[in-house]
């Protein structure tokens, strides 16, 4: 397929598809985070790019087979390696045998909460977690270094107005329930930060749907305005506080005697100890995740508006 | 019965068509794509390996005994979040890529190196 957008929007589906297929097995908090990433804010990102990079492909010179030969022969090879593997849904498989019984048994007992994948995300591997969302920071940082672009304020004062001209006259449908759902949005991303203990979700979901959300608002009132709303500056340093907040909870249950990230002495309760210290990292991850999207997406949108300005600037010139 | 590992070979062929695209095809957004392709790929491994027959999603509940393993789970929630900051990172590079050689295909982009080497070379002999 040589449209670019056809393609993205296939592979949209296929994040839906994917998101669905962990339902199936039961993997519900994932699901969660695929159907919010795979469907809505990677399929928007690749969007962004296209309208910046060309929607065509062009056609390879080269011929595939060389491709098509590797592929198949290391093909071969997996399904020649799968052949040892446990059955699908095999309740011996190595894999359940580990640290997973002591996960699916005594969890209540020492965490007191009933969603396990939280209590491993948040309290067992909480160093794990910790980890991976440095790495997100870390991303978000190298998208502003990469793409950053410096704003004047005549532009913006400009757009602002010109979108509110084309208000009445462009996509009034759309961004009327827009503007009724995105507060339902941002409501059931907190439910879903908080609810993380009890049910599936958790701050990555949380954040990820925080994200979609603001995005959605940029999309059709443009960036300008929701620049207006959510201030850059304020963004980047939510991002920092999260990655800070979660390292801090470290820190302080260091400092009361227990490990790195040990919630037990948090409190004078274990149990409500961990509790706390779930809370508060949850918070952590949610407001890293969220910003870092925003901050990725404003980034990607502020450069295409960037790039335009440029070829405008560039084509009044030459006609002078 | 060996159609037991059905999940791997799904699988597999996943992961395959998602490095043919990345081999095989020479506009980054694309290979991009591919790339993502290939991390589901690996997701849905993992996922399908926690999966234990009768059981539920690991959230306790009264009257449930057997649970699917929660470990992939976690693993694969974070990776998912870290995969797309990634991917992100990715698209940024293949804008920038955009602006200096004026085009995202593979070819052009070698065409446009090789040419700059030669000349540089050329000058450094003159």
């Amino acid at each position: 397929m040589k449209d670019l957008f056809a393609v993205i929007m296939l592979s949209g589906i296929y994040g839906l598809l994917s998101a669905s297929f962990f339902v199936a097995m039961d993997a519900v908090d994932v699901a969660f985070t695929e159907a919010a990433v795979g469907a809505g804010i990677s399929t928007l990102l690749m969007l962004v790019v296209i309208t910046m990079t060309g929607r065509k492909e062009k056609p390879t010179r080269h011929k595939p087979i060389s491709a098509l030969f590797v592929v198949i022969i290391t093909g071969g090879l997996l399904i020649y390696g799968t052949l040892d593997m446990p059955y699908f849904g095999a309740a011996d498989a190595p894999i359940h045998n580990h640290t997973s019984p002591r996960y699916i048994n005594d969890s209540m007992q020492e965490i007191g909460i009933p969603n396990i994948v939280t209590s491993v995300l948040a309290s067992y591997r909480a160093f794990d977690t910790f980890g991976e969302v440095v790495v997100i920071f870390t991303a978000g940082i190298g998208v502003l270094a990469m793409l950053s672009v410096a704003r004047r304020k005549e532009d913006e004062d400009d757009e602002i107005a010109s979108i509110n001209d084309s208000m009445h006259q462009q996509h009034l449908v759309i961004r009327i329930v827009a503007k009724m759902l995105i507060p339902f949005i941002l409501l059931f991303a907190l439910y879903v930060q908080f609810h993380g203990d009890f049910g599936p979700g958790g701050g990555f979901q949380a954040g990820v749907i925080f994200a979609a959300a603001i995005i959605l608002y940029a999309m059709l009132f443009g960036l300008a305005t929701a620049r207006r709303v959510i201030n850059q500056t304020f963004i980047q340093l939510i991002a920092a506080i999260g990655v800070l907040l979660y390292g801090c909870v470290g820190l302080v249950s260091l400092m009361n005697g227990g490990n790195f990230f040990d919630y037990n002495v948090l409190s004078s309760d274990p149990i409500a100890g961990q509790h706390l210290g779930i809370l508060i990292i949850e918070w952590g991850v949610g407001c890293t995740v969220a910003s870092v999207m925003v901050i990725i997406f404003f980034n990607f949108a502020g450069r295409r508006q960037f790039q335009s300005l440029k070829k405008q600037t560039k084509h009044t010139e030459s006609s002078k | 019965m060996i159609v037991g590992l059905f999940n791997d070979w799904v699988v597999v062929v996943l992961m395959m068509i998602g490095l043919y695209i990345v081999i095989a095809h020479g506009n980054l957004v694309k290979k991009l794509i591919g790339l993502s392709i290939f991390q589901t790929s690996v997701f849905i491994f993992y996922i399908s390996m926690a999966k234990v027959d009768g059981g539920t999603a690991p959230i306790l509940a009264d009257g449930v005994t057997q649970y699917s393993n929660p470990l992939p789970h976690v693993l694969i929630l974070t990776a998912i979040v870290v995969g797309i900051a990634t991917t992100a990172l990715g698209l940024s590079l293949v804008v920038r890529i955009k602006e200096a050689y004026s085009s995202i295909e593979e070819e052009n982009i070698q065409k446009q190196d090789n040419k700059a080497l030669k000349q540089s070379a050329m000058e450094q002999q003159a």
